[in-house]
């Protein structure tokens, strides 16, 4: 089974994002990480592929403009196999529906069974790429899956709903979305990091995937918004409990 | 113009995010039609009417691939130049499909649309709320839209039962094959979430699954409902249901309080706009308290037990 993971490189989430004052474009520095919620997909994808032995690969996908890979090699020192870089400056400000024409052309390329993505991106949390690309590539759709199993050639999943769960099943060649329940993703051994420098990174353009970017979507202000004011901060020693409910009494809950 | 807004039935009524999205249609003028998925219950059709649709193209199920083909083709022929999904999971899975199927973008996250003629622009809060973004469509009708819950007010029109058609879905082979093979029901108590006057929620601060209790034992005392951020859904300690935030639900209590939650930005944008927060929260750098009316810091293992014993003094 080969197992295609969508991973987004994303700028470092401990630093404030900046807009570009022109394109309204999120500035993306060279070096972008792995998104924390991708670490999922890549999690499930080498559990997968340990079940299932020699017959299954596991290669990362990633569109990144600026041609970063800081964020794909933290993925393969997971112990994903190699990787597939769409860098291509046509793409910078690509929307979803571009991004996921991208992606599932290269899925295709690859001739993925199974494409792994996070349900939303903690940059972009537009959560629709998943399912753009299933519909691209003619699949079927696992999406808020909370456990992923290989059941007879098949992906049986438990859906997050509103009420409790589903459990849902789908044929091959699939596109599973995971939320961050899912599993636990393993940290990185040194010997994975030392290993993932040279694992092979394939480079893609745009054309090469026959995608001519068309962003049909424009940005045309940003405002600020007056923000909430913060009220009273006060130490608890012991008394917190009484504050809180002078308030509660303020605002007539009790 | 023509707008479509996407509902999905549960237990007998109508979505309420569909609810919300005709209200707001309203204002837009001309015809407002519903995609409907599910049995079509009186009840929900009449929810449907209630709050302003004049038709309604009624889908008993389908996989989320028939349905964007149904939808596809219904607006292929029908023309309409916006289409409202809510932020539900088949909401998000329909209206991506349709999306890709069509060839037009979704803006997702809209807590606002505006139409100005044939212009339609959606307005979207990033950063946790503090800045807005209007962005317009270029691409030509339909324009997709994914709301927030809770962007517009459910206000009923009066509007009397609307047409109901029923679609048929094509057959959309391979994309189509998935089964659901059993439904299950995870229990929560107390009042619903989305209503209570006030919610009190916990985050990893908690500590542990048992000790969420304490959680539960003080919204039940104050009469509200119990909620939590994703790290504690995640960690498997309460189900989905409780959580509050970007992927979570929308709350706007009267009194919403934090309980060992740090206040991340995606946590923020589903509570913020309650009408007054306490957080207790041991580290006082907690960006939760840059949105608290009040702020205790302090350890939730000893201010929960005494405010819960104070409470139970006064009953
Ligand atoms: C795309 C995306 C969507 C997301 N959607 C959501 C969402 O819908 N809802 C949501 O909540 N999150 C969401 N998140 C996750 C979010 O970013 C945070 O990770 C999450 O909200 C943190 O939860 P927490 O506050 O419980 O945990 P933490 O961030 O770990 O905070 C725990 C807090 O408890 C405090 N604490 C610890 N012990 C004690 C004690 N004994 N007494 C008092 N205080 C204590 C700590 O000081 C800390 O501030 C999303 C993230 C992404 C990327
Ligand atoms: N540029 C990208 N490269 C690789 N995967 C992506 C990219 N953008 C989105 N994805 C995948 O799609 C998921 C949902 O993203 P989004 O729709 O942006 O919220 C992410 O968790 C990723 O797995």
């Amino acid at each position: 089974m080969k197992i295609v993971v969508c991973v987004k490189q994303i700028p470092d989430p401990a630093s404030p994002y900046e807009l570009d004052p022109d394109s309204y474009y999120v500035v993306r520095p060279a070096d972008q990480v792995l998104d924390d919620t991708d670490r999922y997909g890549v999690e499930v994808a080498l559990q997968l592929s340990d079940e299932i032995g020699d017959a299954a690969s596991v290669t990362l996908l990633s569109m990144s403009p600026g041609g970063s890979q800081q964020g794909i090699r933290q993925a393969l020192a997971m112990g994903a196999d190699g990787a597939i870089l769409v860098e291509d400056e046509t793409l910078r400000g690509a929307d979803a529906l571009t991004t996921s024409q991208v992606l599932a052309a290269a899925a295709k390329r690859a001739e993925a069974d199974l494409v792994i993505t996070g349900t939303e991106s903690t940059d972009g949390y537009t959560g629709v790429v998943p399912q753009q690309v299933a519909e691209l590539m003619g699949a079927p759709s696992l999406t808020f899956a909370r456990k992923v199993e290989h059941v007879d050639g098949k992906i049986r999943i438990e859906r997050q709903t509103q009420a409790g769960y589903d459990v849902v099943e789908g044929a091959l060649p699939a596109v599973l979305s995971v939320t961050s329940g899912v599993v636990e993703p393993r940290y990185p051994t040194f010997k994975g990091i030392m290993q993932a420098k040279s694992k092979p990174v394939e480079t893609l353009t745009a054309a090469d995937l026959g995608v001519a970017p068309d962003v049909q979507q424009k940005i045309t202000s940003v405002e600020d918004v007056a923000s909430r004011q913060a009220g009273d901060i006060v130490e608890d020693e012991g008394e917190g409990h009484l504050r809180i409910i002078e308030k509660l009494e303020e605002v007539k809950v009790v | 113009m023509k707008t479509w807004v996407f509902s999905t039935e549960s237990d007998g009524h109508a979505g309420s995010a569909a609810l919300e999205a005709l209200s707001k249609a309203r204002s837009f003028g001309g015809d407002l039609g519903v995609i409907h998925v599910g049995p079509g219950s009186e009840a929900a059709l009449a929810e449907l009417g209630d709050h302003g649709a004049t038709s309604v193209l009624q889908i008993a199920e389908g996989s989320a691939a028939a349905l964007a083909a149904g939808l596809a083709e219904a607006a292929g022929s029908q023309q309409p130049d916006l289409i409202v999904f809510g932020a539900g999971n088949l909401d998000r899975d329909v209206a991506g499909r349709l999306s890709a199927r069509l060839g037009k973008p979704v803006l997702a996250n809209a807590v606002d649309i505006a139409v100005d003629g044939d212009a339609l622009q959606v307005v979207n809060e990033i950063l946790g709320g503090t800045q807005r973004v209007t962005t317009s469509f270029a691409g030509g009708s339909p324009a997709i839209v994914i709301t927030r819950p809770k962007a517009f007010a459910a206000e009923p029109s009066g509007g009397g039962a609307p047409a109901v058609t029923t679609l048929e879905l094509p057959d959309v082979g391979h994309a189509g094959d998935v089964e659901v093979l059993s439904q299950h029901v995870e229990e929560s108590s107390g009042p619903d979430l989305e209503a209570a006057a006030v919610v009190v929620s916990g985050g990893r601060g908690i500590g542990d699954a048992d000790k969420f209790s304490m959680v539960h034992e003080l919204a039940d005392l104050l009469g509200g409902a119990a909620g939590a951020t994703r790290a504690v859904v995640d960690a498997g300690w309460v189900p989905y249901s409780y959580q509050v935030g970007q992927t979570g639900k929308t709350v706007k209590p009267d009194v919403y309080v934090a309980c060992g939650i740090s206040g991340a930005m995606q946590h923020l944008v589903g509570m913020k706009d309650s009408t007054t927060i306490i957080a207790i929260n041991k580290d006082p750098e907690a960006p939760i308290f840059g949105v608290a009316d009040l702020g205790i810091v302090g350890d939730v293992h000893n201010v929960i037990p005494a405010l819960v014993e104070a409470l139970k003094a006064r009953a």
